[in-house]
């Protein structure tokens, strides 16, 4: 519960060192796997934001960059391994069919990840330029370090209040 | 090697389940291995889970806005996925593009094909513990993203092809800037393969890993260069010559023994051809007009649809109601990075598709991955599962 | 190109073959359901035919044309030493989607045929493995026929606290979340 009531300096130097040092989990399924991994090479260089090396495991990581289309039989898959990372966790929705279904509307294909988990920062672009992936990155190290991120929080507030029989209010429903 | 004892035989197997979130950057793929001890006892290869309905999408669409979900098909070599799809309709519709249009879509084709096979080399390298040729590997590849960028304005899904030609025509200095940048990606190979190509460790996980037939491979449907590692000669290119292939001098590598180093060193060796392909044509090209005329199948230039009315109505109904091709069905192939790229389509005189079916190379990959893992350790899996390189949008379309 | 292919074919298996076509170069036979099999594996052992490869196999569905039989499946065989092509259709009625299988000739069409099933829903009598392979088996229906509307989802998975069915719900006017169908119903 403590952390919920930090404030000031610690808040300030705790999100500073959380921003500089964001390990990912790149959930990779499609084409934007490729601006991606141009990402990492030599001239769209992501290690200068601290963000450069992947972990893949969801347990060593803290951020999920969901790159590429997710359809809904990779639903669960996604689902599960976000509830695997521990919190503090942001997730980045890299592309227009991570964040909204692309131009795959069809039988197959999830029309957005916020259906099934919350996301901090949305990138469209089909696939977009590594240097819009790098906007995202500083805008979400902004959000870190102003304490709005942990998209997580809510996922898990609610799920509480569900779990207690609350409504959104607090009183019983 | 450890051999398990026969009588430890009948021990439970442990089953392990690599993927569908994987870090091989290939795409989406669950392989389920039973291994006793390191050794694989059963696979069973899932795919599916990239599967976002191209040929649903493609029957609700007119003919040429299928273009930018061909892009997305084999999204490591876009362009050559487009020759392919507006080759199919074009025999559809029975007309010839114009010989420039031809030579640039051979010239970027062939770009893409370096592109397809390098980000090979580098998920191949990467994924068995070498860093150090995937940053090579990126360096190079964005310069060849760079020329395609400048010809279609898009980095990786292009869209630069038309059905009777080519979008626009190459831009001024294209041909100073290739002939620029072709030794800078000889030197990448270059050193990729003095990294590679016989070192040790490398050696010792690739070769005789893996090994199939030529018999099998083409039982099961292998064409391009996982075929050609088998030792069977057969690159659509040479065999059933399409654009201008015919009047360009190239090799086409072929293995002995197909196994995962021979499928290697096939890839290694065609990007040295794809950029002799690229001299000879850049050499032969001439000026010319980059679309054909014909008004049922391209829409009129922007000056004449708005001056004329004739060209306005042409544009007007070439947009809401698609190209319309007869009625029939065809079946038109390309060399694509993985092998055979089919387009089978079937029309019935409407502006869209009854049917667009793709062939997907690497499905008939994926197919034999079974086969090729089992009785092998559980560290092969993914040099093996690399040299057929499968690429999610086009296996599962 | 291979035009001597399908004269030879039409020879052999007159009373099977019922329809050729030739349009664009492709020489097509249309042959009788019940005689695929034998079809395919003469055209395989024949000498100088050799159509050792099958390049692919695909369904097409005439269901918006009111065509009878309603689906055709689509062989596309391939030789690789004589380097020539044939396409063979199998015309399927509705009610009795089933043809006999092909996997003891190729070994692609194990996967081939998954795939055909999946999407259209035609059955491959003697099929080793005919389950779905492109989509997953809680989902119901078969999404390449004509009448399976594109936009159709069947989530595996929703977000429990959608907060539109939350916020409609307060404001009393719920709506039910789409939920995927029960695993018992076929």
């Amino acid at each position: 519960m403590g952390l919920e009531f930090e404030t000031g300096r610690l808040a300030d130097a705790v999100n500073w060192a959380r921003k500089f040092s964001l390990f990912q989990y790149p959930f990779v399924t499609a084409c934007c796997g490729m601006e991606y991994m141009a990402l990492w090479g030599p001239r769209y260089d992501v290690a200068r934001f601290g963000a450069e090396f992947p972990r893949f495991s969801p347990r060593q990581a803290d951020m999920l960059m969901v790159v590429g289309t997710v359809t809904e039989r990779q639903g669960p898959v996604l689902k599960r391994i976000y509830e695997q990372i521990c919190e503090p966790k942001w997730v980045v929705s890299f592309g227009v069919c991570a964040s909204s279904g692309g131009f795959y509307q069809n039988y197959a294909t999830m029309p957005g990840i916020d259906h099934i988990i919350p996301v901090d920062v949305y990138i469209p672009g089909c696939p977009p330029r590594p240097e819009a992936i790098i906007d995202a990155l500083v805008m979400l190290q902004e959000k870190i370090q102003s304490g709005r991120g942990w998209s997580q929080r809510q996922y898990f507030v609610e799920q509480e209040r569900r779990r207690l029989g609350l409504d959104q209010e607090g009183g019983r429903q | 090697m450890m051999e398990t004892p026969k009588d430890q035989e009948s021990l439970d197997l442990t089953t392990m389940h690599m993927g569908p979130s994987h870090p091989a950057m290939h795409g989406t793929i669950h392989i389920k291995v039973q291994l006793a001890g390191e050794r694989i006892e059963n696979a069973e290869v899932n795919i599916g889970y990239l599967h976002r309905g191209f040929e649903k999408e493609a029957e609700a669409h007119c003919w040429q806005q299928i273009f930018p979900y061909t892009d997305r098909l084999n999204y490591v070599s876009p362009m050559l996925n487009n020759v392919g799809y507006a080759m199919a309709v074009e025999k559809l519709c029975g007309v010839t593009v114009p010989e420039r249009a031809q030579y640039i879509r051979v010239i970027v084709g062939e770009i893409a094909r370096i592109a397809d096979h390098l980000t090979y080399m580098a998920a191949q390298t990467m994924e068995m513990g070498a860093f150090t040729p995937y940053f090579y590997v990126m360096k190079g590849r964005d310069w060849l993203w760079d020329l395609l960028e400048e010809v279609s304005g898009a980095r990786l899904t292009h869209s630069y092809v038309r059905i009777g030609g080519v979008a626009w025509d190459l831009s001024e200095g294209f041909k100073e800037k290739t002939i620029e940048i072709l030794p800078r990606i000889d030197q990448v190979v270059v050193e990729l393969d003095k990294l590679m190509t016989r070192n040790r460790i490398f050696l010792d996980r690739m070769q005789d890993i893996a090994v199939i037939s030529a018999e099998e491979a083409i039982s099961y449907g292998w064409t391009g260069p996982c075929l050609r590692g088998s030792g069977v000669d057969y690159d659509v290119r040479k065999a059933h010559p399409y654009l201008v292939y015919d009047r360009m001098d190239f090799e086409i590598p072929i293995g002995t023994d197909g196994d995962n180093m021979d499928r290697y060193m096939v890839r290694m060796e065609e990007m040295r051809q794809s950029m002799r392909i690229i001299r000879q044509a850049l050499d032969q090209i001439e000026p010319g007009p980059v679309m054909i005329e014909d008004r049922l199948v391209v829409i009129p230039q922007k000056a004449a649809t708005y001056n004329t009315i004739e060209d306005m109505i042409n544009h007007f109904k070439l947009v809401i109601d698609g190209i319309r091709p007869p009625r029939g069905e065809v079946y038109s192939y390309t060399e694509a990075g993985n092998g055979e790229l089919g387009f089978y389509l079937v029309s019935d005189g409407t502006g869209r598709p009854v049917k667009c079916r793709v062939r997907p190379p690497c499905f008939m990959g994926m197919a034999a991955l079974k086969q090729l893992i089992e009785g092998h350790m559980v560290a092969d899996v993914i040099p093996t599962f690399d040299t057929i390189n499968m690429i999610g949008g086009e296996c599962d379309r | 190109m291979s035009a001597k292919a399908l004269e030879r074919l039409e020879q052999r298996f007159a009373e099977c073959v019922l329809e050729t076509h030739d349009f664009r170069g492709d020489e097509t036979a249309v042959v009788d359901r019940a005689a695929i099999v034998d079809v395919a594996s003469w055209l395989r052992d024949e000498p100088d035919l050799a159509f050792n490869m099958l390049t692919d196999m695909t369904a097409v569905d005439w269901l918006l044309e009111g065509r009878e039989p309603r689906f055709e499946v689509v062989y596309q065989l391939y030789s690789v030493e004589q380097r020539h092509r044939l396409r063979i259709k199998v015309q399927v009625p509705e009610e009795d989607p089933v043809v006999d299988t092909l996997t003891r000739l190729y070994g692609i069409a194990d996967w081939l045929e998954r795939e055909i099933w999946d999407m259209y829903g035609i059955r491959f009598k003697g099929h080793p493995n005919l389950k779905r392979i492109l989509l997953y088996e809680e989902f119901v229906g078969h999404p390449l026929r004509k009448d399976y509307p594109k936009e159709k989802r069947q989530p595996l998975v929703r977000r429990p606290e959608n907060e539109i069915a939350d916020v409609l719900a307060r404001r009393g006017k719920a709506r039910p979340l789409p939920q995927p169908p029960p695993r018992s119903a076929r």
